[in-house]
């Protein structure tokens, strides 16, 4: 009666739907849609009907390429139950020590990467540690470990440091064919991170971990292995954002991650798409409905002219609103 | 019909309450949290590195954060974090700077302004937190970005505007001839005057009885009658307006700027943590959280005279606060 | 009713198995076997030692005496998941299911079918959709159903396919039908036949009577850690199980119940009480000296009338009257201002807050009553005085509270109350978790209480205690009075009224 396959395709179509709503996923979509909407009608009638000029969509775009990145990290983190805050200055990390090691030499481009990785995945190893295993809570663990970075960066870069070589900008600039290469690097984050979640067992006791642990421990999984492993991977999202934000400018700077507010805006898409902070539920498509929204909200911003700060205003509302909502949301189910 | 408190059945059987006062005061300073006593050998660090270092110097600028962390205790014992304190700081000097612009007889009515500015961000917190069921520090980082954004937009990022004598006057100037110490700067006197009401607050009064049970059992000091909704709402309420005189104070020695009060919550929740408040809340007493933050405050001193790059004060916080927290856990968890 | 499969082979036997926490014994040299193909119930009150029994079964508790052989072989747990490899699965009351999961995704919880790291979707699915067909015949779950979505029933549907997946030969449902409606009821019956023609050996707790004749083969009472006896269900009837049950070796001791001049006046009344699905209909007084005792089985709204009187789930509709006077009590907080105590069941999480003081949890409701800004309670209090009336004993006054005995603990939420004056107690199973020597001491303090003009309203599942405590007893089912019982009730009374079984039913 469940095998899809054997169903007539009016059915499985009906079938497929109901899924779909009952995933929980579906409200995200239509908050999409009608932002969109709204949002693109105050762009058309502000601008009498020209759009944004290609310079502030390509930096919108840019931007939340590197936000995408790094929020399917923070989804991990975030299903596990946990939270990383120090991933705005791991970008930073990532950006400066890079192109500091590439300095312009394309022969140590892959020298550059490989060392980002590896601090990356220390850094990650080490937020996991610290909160399984010290048992303190992530919030300040993550806390924490962005001051260790940030005074480690404040003390080794006052400014932009060496540079990325040209080749290595193809990251940020190139064509694959006809598809900017940017959306190629986020397409291959999300897919991974998407079959993780839903194919791989890691990925199966990331949800059991959150759900509860108590649960995941009488099933004999090591809980401490899967959060210490979301944090792992949530750090090398973070150091790919590094790397393309390089890339980008061509340079990495000490103020590139904090001053983007990584941290806070990944952890905002991400609970935008509807993962709950307690953990347990959410997943890759949710998340990146997360990052379109705060797209879509830049770009009508921008081309609104909206000032900058006022912006920020705007955000802090929707973070809290949005989170509102989905505890509001919660708390009806459970009665 | 109230029932009278009954006559006593037996004999109290309490003996080591009974104690002498010697023993009680041995009690007392074995109960007394390890930061004092870090406290003193910072200090007794950095007389040894430098003997003619202005000690007086790091309790006047420790005061803002001393003050600062006293706050954000009272949130932290009810249970919550309150992200928003350092936003709310850069707010209290720049738009004091702008609505002053130098008169010094608009100063009454600007910290009036001020402290309602207060009251009104920590009931905002507070309504968040309690009533729409928003993490707490979700609700106040939110807040953080929203003051921080306004007071770019209506500042252009650059604030005009200074502030008037008799306003810098309590974080820059000091009470001369004052026996011993020779000049006393008014931000100690701020804090003395201050950490008493705070003390008073948390740990006797009503009020500050209510966000330990809060904190320690929220169900527990719901089913005793305690409102824990307003409970907390009041803590919040606390914590921003810690953050108005942390902010008056700063006013006085710090610049105008935009970024005056950036990484003052992180400063302020650390400062309270290693003066030995557990982020689950019920733990933390005051005077502990001031010696936290003027702890933090000794600590930069220390490595600046010992030489090292003031960047590396981030770093070092970091560890503190880890070591901190993982040393507070570990003995929760042995405490049995 | 069933087929008496009794003779299938031995497949778990326990002998001499014996228990203590702290020096307490609560199961001391229990038999109990399993035989493949049999529905072995467990009967007992609470307290008995069912539960602990079965922690021992499941690996969760080590025993302190006896031995566990399983088809002949000596076994023993050392973590929940040993005994499921041997085969022993346990559903408990509480779900052990991740909501936001499927089905099949829970049914293979770390040990998912997989190719590589990569798990094995479709085995998955196909795996579970072959275990739900044989425990869900009409296919109303499908192994892709997040378990959110199902019925309670559902969800046990779900536990039970978990432990056909682990092979198991042995399965423990623990009051598998607290929740469920009799029809549902029966299809569970249906599913433990299918388990049982299987050759499974099934141990089925319950308190519920009539559902025991219904499903099992054989039933062994437990009382006071010890066993009673184990008998085939057709050997006995009704009132021989319930005498098995409750009767008693030791006499406990009680104090005197209070005598006709000692009752006051109406203290507290409620009128036409209701809460939506919860409470129906309820009416009830009592007066100042008195000692009101609440009976019912678990779930039968006993709980939830503590709430209700106490502003936590309060009344829909109806009136509370508090000295003749209506009053409204919608939260805790108007409670505590009327005079009204309660004492919950749970003094850890709902009592107390551990992490502070004696002291301040003595005066914890205190607080709640003075002015905020102000460090004075509203009437002196004495703590020395409060401490000395309940007979504490503690180290000291300021020790943390998390550090002394259950007893003391119970003796510190009663202190609190105390100061605030209130007139009206509740207590809510108020010796569990107490051991027996200080049991005595808190029934003395509630009946003193009760001779210094108090109202008592005392919820227990404790037979001896609501009998030897209460000088009038109301029973509960499905969330409204049954009906009242003078003190000289007995236990049998008590039981018949709160199952609705009659004594005469055939067995």
């Amino acid at each position: 009666m469940t095998d899809l396959t054997s169903l007539q395709p009016k059915t499985r179509l009906v079938l497929i739907g109901r899924k779909i709503l009952r995933a929980g996923s579906a409200p995200i979509f239509v908050v999409l849609g009608v932002i969109y909407l709204l949002a693109s009608i105050v762009v058309s009638v502000a601008n009498e009907g020209t759009l944004l000029s290609i310079d502030a969509l390509e930096s919108v775009l840019s931007r939340s390429v590197g936000l995408g990145i790094v929020a399917m990290g923070q989804t991990c983190v975030l299903i596990v139950g946990s939270i990383d805050l120090s991933v705005s200055y791991l970008i930073s990390v990532s950006a400066t020590y890079s192109s500091a090691i590439m300095n312009d030499d394309p022969n140590k481009m892959a020298l550059g990467v490989v060392v980002v990785l590896a601090i990356g995945a220390l850094v990650g190893l080490a937020n996991g540690l610290v909160i399984t295993k010290l048992r303190v809570n992530p919030f300040v663990a993550t806390l924490g470990m962005s001051f260790i970075l940030s005074g480690v960066l404040n003390a080794s870069f006052q400014d932009y440091s060496g540079a990325v070589p040209d080749q290595f900008q193809y990251l940020a600039y190139g064509y694959f064919g006809p598809i900017l290469v940017p959306f190629i690097l986020l397409g291959g984050v999300v897919a991974a991170v998407w079959i993780l979640l839903r194919y791989t067992t890691m990925g199966h006791h990331m949800y059991a971990v959150g759900g509860s642990e108590e649960v995941a421990r009488l099933s004999g999984i090591k809980s401490h292995r899967v959060i210490i492993a979301a944090h792992v991977i949530c750090a090398l999202t973070a150091v790919v954002t590094g790397l393309y934000l390089a890339a980008r400018i061509k340079s990495g700077a000490p103020w590139i991650g904090p001053d983007g507010n990584y941290s806070l805006e990944s952890i905002a898409a991400v609970v935008l798409g509807g993962t709950a902070l307690s953990g347990g539920r959410g997943g890759v498509w949710g998340t990146l409905a997360g990052v379109m929204i705060l797209f879509v909200l830049d770009t009508s911003f921008n081309s609104l002219q909206v000032d900058e700060f006022l912006q920020n205003v705007a955000r802090g509302v929707i973070i809290i609103g949005a989170v509102a909502v989905y505890t509001y949301r919660i708390n009806k189910r459970r009665r | 019909m109230t029932l009278e408190t009954p006559a006593p059945i037996d004999r109290v059987s309490m003996g080591p309450s009974e104690a002498s006062l010697g023993v009680r005061a041995l009690r007392t300073v074995r109960s007394t949290p390890p930061i004092f006593l870090i406290l003193l050998a910072l200090l007794l660090a950095i007389y040894s590195q430098a003997p003619t270092y202005n000690f007086v110097s790091i309790f006047k600028n420790g005061a803002a954060l001393a003050i600062l962390a006293a706050g954000e205790l009272f949130v932290i014992v009810s249970g919550e974090f309150d992200l928003s304190v350092g936003s709310l700081i850069t707010v209290v000097v720049t738009m004091s700077a702008t609505i002053a612009n130098g008169d010094p007889s608009s100063t009454p009515m600007v910290f009036a302004v001020m402290i309602v500015l207060g009251v009104v961000v920590g009931v905002v917190n507070g309504f968040i937190v309690t009533r729409l069921h928003v993490p707490s520090f979700v609700a106040t980082l939110g807040m953080m970005l929203i003051l921080v954004g306004a007071v770019n937009y209506i500042t252009g990022g650059t604030p005009l505007g200074n502030l008037p004598a008799n306003f810098r006057m309590f974080g820059r100037d000091a009470i001369n001839n004052f026996p011993v110490l020779g000049t006393l700067p008014n931000s100690i006197v701020v804090l003395f005057v201050t950490g008493l009401l705070l003390y008073w607050l948390l740990q006797r009064s009503n009020f500050g009885k209510r966000i330990y049970a809060v904190g320690g059992n929220s169900r527990a000091a719901d089913l005793a009658g305690i409102d824990v909704a307003g409970t907390k709402t009041l803590a919040f309420v606390v914590s921003a307006l810690s953050a108005v005189v942390a902010g008056i104070l700063l006013g006085g020695y710090a610049g105008v700027s935009v970024n005056v009060g950036n990484g003052y919550e992180f400063q302020a929740i650390s400062a309270a943590v290693i003066g030995g408040a557990a982020l689950t809340g019920g733990r933390g007493t005051v005077a502990a959280a001031i010696a936290g933050g003027l702890t933090m405050q000794a600590l930069f001193a220390l490595l600046n005279v010992l030489g090292y790059p003031p960047e590396l004060r981030d770093t070092v916080e970091g560890v503190i606060v880890i070591g901190a927290v993982a040393y507070g856990s570990y003995q929760l968890r042995n405490a049995k | 009713m069933t087929q008496p499969a009794t003779d299938g082979p031995l497949l778990l036997q326990m002998s001499g198995i014996g228990k203590s926490f702290f020096g307490v014994p609560v199961l001391s040299d229990v038999d109990f076997e399993l035989r493949a193909g049999e529905v072995h119930a467990v009967l007992g009150e609470n307290g008995a030692g069912k539960s602990t029994l079965m922690k021992i079964l499941s690996g969760a508790y080590r025993p302190d005496a006896g031995t566990i052989t399983l088809e002949g072989q000596p076994v023993t747990f050392r973590h929940p998941r040993d005994a499921q490899i041997k085969g022993i699965s346990i559903i408990y009351q509480e779900f052990n299911l991740l909501p936001e999961r499927t089905v099949a995704q829970n049914i293979f919880l770390g040990r998912e079918p997989r190719r590589g790291p990569i798990v094995d979707r479709r085995a998955m699915d196909s795996a579970t959709g072959r275990l739900l067909a044989q425990v869900d015949p009409s296919g109303t779950i499908a192994p892709d159903d997040l378990v959110a979505h199902l019925s309670v029933a559902q969800q046990q549907t779900v536990e039970i396919a978990k432990a056909l997946s682990f092979d198991s030969r042995i399965l423990v449902m623990d009051e598998p039908t607290a929740s469920l409606s009799p029809h549902e009821v029966e299809a569970l019956f249906g599913q433990v036949r299918v388990l049982q023609k299987k050759g499974m050996g099934i141990v089925y707790i319950s308190h519920r009577l009539r559902e025991i004749y219904e499903v099992a083969d054989r039933v062994t009472v437990l009382r006071d850690g010890r066993k009673v006896a184990t008998v085939g269900v057709t050997e006995t009837n009704m009132s021989d199980l319930v005498r098995m049950m409750v009767g008693r070796d030791l006499e406990d001791y009680f104090p005197p119940h209070a005598t006709s001049e000692e009752l006051g006046e109406v203290m507290m009344a409620v009128r036409d009480g209701n809460v939506t699905r919860r409470l129906h209909d309820i009416n009830f007084e009592v007066r100042a000296g008195e000692i009101l005792g609440i009976g019912g089985l678990a779930g039968s709204g006993r709980s939830g009338l503590a709430e209700a009187l106490f502003g936590v789930a309060p009344f829909d509709s109806g009136a509370i009257e508090l000295g003749g006077e209506r009053v409204h009590i919608r939260s805790p907080r108007q409670a505590v201002r009327r005079g009204v105590a309660f004492l919950t069941e749970d003094r850890k999480a709902e009592g107390l807050v551990l992490s502070l003081s004696i002291r301040n949890n003595m005066l914890l409701a205190m607080r709640s009553m003075g002015r905020l800004l102000d460090s004075r309670l509203p009437h002196p209090v004495s703590v020395r005085e409060l401490a000395a009336n309940v007979d504490l004993r503690a180290t000291s006054i300021d020790q943390e509270v998390r550090f002394v005995s259950g007893g003391n603990q119970q003796k510190v939420v009663l202190a609190k109350w105390l100061a605030t004056r209130s007139r009206v107690f509740i207590f809510d199973e108020p010796t569990r978790g107490i051991d027996v020597g200080a049991k005595a001491g808190i029934h003395d303090l509630m009946r003193s209480l009760a001779r210094r003009g108090a109202a008592i309203v005392m919820i227990s599942s404790e037979l001896p205690e609501l009998l030897g405590m209460s000088d009038r007893i109301l029973v509960m089912r499905n969330g409204s009075i049954q009906g009242e019982l003078p003190s000289g009730a007995t236990e049998d009374d008590v039981m018949f009224m709160a199952t609705g079984e009659k004594a005469s039913v055939p067995a």
